[in-house]
């Protein structure tokens, strides 16, 4: 069934050879072609405004109030790209061999190849936009490490890396809203794919200012709406993130990939009481300088800095001696989660572990001494000239943790905990980005091609923007050539009428049950079961478990959840309510995967399948697939194996020790 | 706005600077006003500054309009308005060019009546007064007369605070208005405008105070 | 830091949509814990609502990390709260006390109409980037990103302008509802790099027009809305854009 299109021939020219042989849409017939765009983020608005560039007459749509809201914007750290401007050894093999290692041998090697390939020519774009990169003295573009590479290919702005590439997008895109080429449409959420004759053309999209349903149509369906990981409740997505458009195309026969692929990020801010709503993420750069540790002492009541040296247990460094605390993401949330279930986690939940910096502002001090030729400067001097230093690397980051947790990291110990920030899962695509429905495309987070089991940090820009601006204006057009001779449709059709009905009786549905409990309620206990059961760690009975209770959840939801207002009207509430019921089928399809999936590998760790001593354990014999997983009905998938062939990486046991 | 403003600060300075005439009673109290005389008739009686007068006529009326136009229309941008203003963001003579504008307008007339209006039609309470054989009118007389009274000077003390606030914000804004965004230029601006500010009040208060104290006249 | 619980009045604008009549309402929240952020407390609000079969309060949000710039809830008399250099999702309830009183309304300015409660439509401030707060250049179009050297100082400075969020709190705080702040944030972003210069001139004449178009006031340089951003933009940036824009008309060749 699944047909991944990869073209032939050596890997380091399959893009090229792509390039140079597929079909070309003309100019005039290109005014006559309509692409629907979903979401206006990175990806989104990318390719919303390449593809009105071009020509196509676009659509574009986001749930926020303007496309500039969209989650790409909170991303911190930077963008990776094989440019090699630091002399330092890389190249686009090295991008392309890093990514694949650092998903786990769970990616297919065409797309991240092609990736690793366009990755230069996003920071020229983006430099060409206006964006404001980091600078050196002399007028170049400045480079960090990051996420343990061994060269420094990161171009940042700042902490607001992320930020910036958005509105260097977001301004593309309204550039070509005032020249007509797209349309625009804001506080729009897409409800349901309409398919005729097999194929996507068009959608449902609900106004949420007045609740009216609408029908849309598009010769092409984009979606670029990001990914699921508010299924788990808490996650450092933003509040509406959702899987909705995806779970729609899933429903409607595409493929849903990888699902349990999720990414646990090892330092965010934990969790202070039952009334959070999201977690913020402090920057992997913090573990360069910080020491992760715990007490010694389980049930620890001491404060932090009262707390002496020999007491204190530096777990990474012990159990990681190579890399410390510069492990992976995944291995770091892992030894985190370790110590608190032991019970030596610290802060008032006992879910937590220590980031701190006195080591760094001590070192960095004396290196301060040092330069000012004063050597035998007392420790309180030294303290003072270290804290400088750490400010000027960190102190954006500082200030942040100080206004949520009321706590000065410069005097204690910042507090950390793992939260669920990505996922790898998402839309099954071809190599040209197609979803298993014909004329339905999938591109960035939604999508599941290039990370395997586990992202490389800096790299979700990366691809948000390679799938944008130079990956779907050439395969969009390879297929949209073939309809050249498809006039645009009504939406009196009787699909669009027959998908529009289906919507409403949805939601009337959903406004019918009049229960008495809120939507919020239902997700938290969702995300409860899903962080307890299909986080971190997973096992064969919890899964099992957990996807008996997402089911009763599930009933439960539709015989008792309470949705205040009307449908013909803002409605915040009910437009959760409509994600909340995806949420619910999507959790129950991430189970299964992860249930599915019978080794430990990236973001997937099954404790039923690990090594003596903890690590994961990997099975490339019979798990060496892409899951995708076709919906049948309710509860009921059937699973399709793409295989993964390694024609140029040979798969190694990932070792940190 | 920023145009006219500056306009009209230049044209204060010279105002005050002729004002400052009066003080020349300090040093020789035998002087009677001789040379603030000398002065005043000096710019009633050259055709060139008389023009430059319709001009600065025209510079206030300009500046009036364009405050009264920009208040109205800035007003209709917010049509309801907050339960709890925000008030410390910014000065509250910031926020009330347009009040002290209007007071300063108020005390305007008050102050062309007393001086303006006798020195070019009425003559009311002028006195003659010739020095080498030039006949001229004794403004210092007028002001003499005018500032005997403690509701005269405590009024033109209110007007001339109201131009210190007015000022302190006007000076500085003016210049942002055209385009001054050098740092450094700024904060010499700053100071130059609350210092201009405060020695333009300062010299045009002590006039009345030091009639009504007797220090001068 | 010692945590602590509190109750609370809140006096919120409710509006059902924009064209009709809004009132305040009074609510009392109970065991408010001083670790939540203000976003918190007002669902723990809402919940309650919700209980009690009335419709909760409806407000803008989305990141709720400081950045997406969509949270805009004008708290005790300043946009996004008591804390300087913040959003309303990074307030936190250790800002109050027990017993205090907080009133929450609406940004308020006759180009953000209120959609519902606390939400309004800023869609004016896309309006006004469509108008020219962009570079011209097509993808594909770039020359390598090093090609172009840019002294240091002038690409943080424009960093800095680039970092606006576009909340539109200084709208919100300015007494004339004027959007020079978030205007100049983009043209300062935009001329202090090479790249923004071809389109120098158009850009600043086609933004200021469309700013007076869509009904915000003018500026008096009174500095609220520096000393209420959240990104802290400094108000230097309307200078230059006064500069950019008189320099665009005394040399305009039309």
């Amino acid at each position: 069934m699944l047909d991944a299109k990869i073209p032939s021939g050596p890997l380091d020219i399959k893009w090229t050879e792509y390039k140079g042989h597929c079909k070309l849409v003309n100019p005039a017939n290109k005014r006559k072609l309509e692409v629907i765009v979903v979401g206006t983020g990175l990806a989104g608005a990318s390719a919303a405004a390449t593809l009105g560039e071009l020509g196509y007459k676009v659509k574009a749509f986001c749930f926020q109030d303007s496309p500039r809201r969209a989650h790409s914007i909170a991303a911190q750290g930077g963008i990776n790209a094989a440019k090699n401007y630091q002399n330092d050894g890389d190249s686009v093999f090295r991008l392309f061999y890093d990514t694949i290692k650092g998903g786990d041998y769970r990616a297919r090697e065409a797309n991240v190849h092609r990736l690793s390939e366009v990755s230069g020519n996003i920071i020229d774009q983006c430099v060409a936009q206006g964006v404001p990169f980091a600078r050196e003295y002399g007028g170049l573009l400045s480079n960090r490490s990051f996420g343990g590479t061994q060269v420094q290919r990161t171009f940042y702005a700042a902490g607001q890396t992320g930020q910036q590439l958005l509105i260097g997008a977001y301004q593309a895109l309204e550039r070509q809203v005032a020249l007509g080429n797209v349309k625009m449409y804001s506080r729009h959420e897409m409800l349901e794919v309409v398919k005729i004759d097999g194929k996507a053309r068009g959608i449902i999209a609900r106004d949420l200012v007045n609740g009216k349903l609408e029908r849309h149509f598009g010769h092409a369906v984009l979606l670029c709406t990001g990914g699921y990981g508010n299924v788990f409740y808490l996650s450092t997505n933003a509040m509406g993130s959702n899987v909705t458009a995806a779970w729609k195309a899933h429903k409607n026969g595409a493929a849903f990939a990888n699902p349990c692929f999720t990414q646990i990020h090892p330092t965010c801010i934990p969790v202070s009481g039952d009334h959070q709503s999201k977690l913020t993420l402090m920057s992997e750069s913090l573990r360069n300088d910080g020491r992760i540790w715990v007490p010694k002492k389980k049930g620890e009541t001491r404060k932090a800095t009262d707390i002496p040296e020999e007491e204190r247990d530096y777990y990474l460094e012990r159990r990681y001696p190579a890399f410390g605390n510069l492990v992976p993401r995944d291995v770091a949330s892992r030894a985190a989660k370790e110590r608190c279930d032991e019970g030596y986690g610290v802060g008032t939940s006992k879910q937590a572990v220590y980031l701190d910096f006195a080591d760094a502002i001590v070192r960095y001090g004396k290196i301060e001494a040092g330069k000012e030729g004063k050597p035998d400067m007392s420790m309180e001097e030294i303290i003072v000239l270290g804290k400088e230093v750490v400010k000027e690397k960190y102190g954006n980051l500082f200030d942040m943790y100080e206004k949520i947790t009321g706590e000065n990291p410069y005097e204690v110990p910042m507090r950390i905990y793992p939260a669920v920030h990505y996922t790898m899962g998402g839309l099954w695509v071809d190599y040209e980005l197609q979803t298993s429905v014909p004329g339905l495309y999938a591109l960035g987070e939604a999508n599941f091609s290039d990370h395997g089991a586990n992202r490389l940090g800096a790299s979700a820009l990366m691809q948000g923007l390679a799938d944008g601006y130079f990956v779907i204006p050439y395969t969009l057009g390879n297929n949209l050539a073939e309809e050249i001779y498809s006039k645009a449709i009504e939406t009196s059709h009787p699909a669009f009428e027959a998908a529009e009905k289906e919507v409403a009786s949805r939601i009337e549905k959903l406004m019918g049950v009049r229960g008495k409990q809120s939507v919020e309620s239902f997700h938290k206990r969702l995300g409860k079961i899903m962080w307890e059961k299909c986080g971190m760690a997973r096992n064969k009975e919890g899964l099992q478990q957990a996807i008996r209770e997402i089911q009763e959840l599930k009933k439960e939801f539709w015989n008792d959840v309470r949705i205040p207002g009307s449908i013909d009207e803002m409605n915040p509430e009910l437009d959760k309510a409509n994600r909340v019921a995806d949420f619910l089928e999507l959790g129950e399809l991430m189970c299964q995967d992860a249930y599915n999936r019978n080794e430990s590998c990236g973001g997937h760790f099954r404790e039923d399948f690990q090594t003596p001593d903890g690590e994961a354990l990997r099975d490339d014999s019979n798990y060496m697939y892409v899951a995708a997983w076709e919906y049948k009905g309710e509860h009921e998938w059937t699973l399709h194996k793409e295989p993964l062939v390694y024609d140029v990486v040979k798969p190694t046991q990932r070792s940190y020790k | 706005m920023g145009l006219t403003g500056i306009s009209l600060v230049l044209f204060l300075i010279v105002h005050a600077g002729i004002n400052a005439c009066v003080f020349a009673d300090l040093a020789d109290p035998g002087e009677n006003g001789e040379m603030f005389n000398k002065a005043a008739h000096f710019m009633g009686s050259t055709v060139l500054i008389r023009i430059t007068e319709i001009g600065l006529f025209a510079g206030i009326i300009l500046h009036i309009v364009q405050g009264l136009l920009l208040t109205a229309e800035n007003k209709k941008r917010r049509n309801v308005g907050y339960a709890v203003p925000y008030t410390a963001g910014s000065k509250w003579y910031s926020r009330s060019m347009g009040l002290l504008g209007t007071l300063i307008l108020l005390f305007l007339v008050l102050h062309l009546y007393h001086f303006w209006a006798s020195a070019r039609f009425t003559g009311r309470g002028l006195e003659p007064v010739t020095y080498n054989g030039v006949e001229m009118h004794n403004m210092f007389g007028l002001m003499k007369a005018t500032f005997s009274e403690w509701w005269v000077v405590i009024v033109y003390a209110l007007g001339c605070l109201s131009l210190y606030y007015h000022l302190a914000h006007g000076f500085q804004s003016a210049f942002k208005t055209l385009g001054v965004h050098n740092k450094r230029y700024n904060a010499m601006l700053s100071s130059l405008g609350y210092g201009f500010s405060a020695v333009i009040t300062i010299v045009f208060i002590l006039m009345p105070l030091s009639f009504v104290l007797g220090w001068v006249g | 830091m010692e945590h602590y619980n509190m109750n609370l009045t809140v006096k919120v604008w409710r509006q059902k949509n924009s064209r009709a009549q809004g009132n305040f309402e009074n609510y009392s929240v109970k065991n408010i814990s001083s670790e939540m952020s203000f976003l918190e407390m007002i669902d723990v609000l809402n919940e309650e609502l919700i209980v009690e079969g009335k419709e909760p309060i409806a407000f803008d949000h989305d990141c709720r990390e400081g950045i997406c710039g969509q949270c805009s809830m004008y708290i005790n008399g300043k946009p996004h709260g008591p804390w300087q250099a913040n959003t309303t999702c990074q307030l936190h309830m250790r800002a109050f006390k027990d017993g205090d009183t907080i009133v929450v309304e609406p940004w308020r300015s006759a180009a953000f109409p209120v959609i519902k409660d606390l939400m309004v439509d800023r869609s004016a401030f896309d309006r006004i980037v469509q108008a020219g707060g962009f570079i011209s250049v097509n993808t594909g179009n770039a020359v390598d990103g090093n090609s172009l050297p840019i002294n240091k100082d002038a690409a943080d400075a424009s960093f800095a302008a680039a970092m606006c969020i576009g909340c539109g709190a200084c709208v919100a705080a300015c007494k004339n509802s004027s959007a020079m702040l978030f205007l100049s944030a983009k043209v300062a972003h935009l001329a202090l790099l090479p790249q923004g210069e071809p389109e120098r001139k158009s850009r600043v004449m086609n933004m200021v027009a469309q700013m007076d178009k869509e009904g915000f006031g003018a500026c008096t340089n009174t500095g609220a809305c520096e000393a209420t951003c959240p990104k802290e933009i400094s108000i230097s940036n309307i200078a230059r854009l006064n500069h950019e824009y008189l320099r665009a008309s005394l040399t305009a060749e039309k």
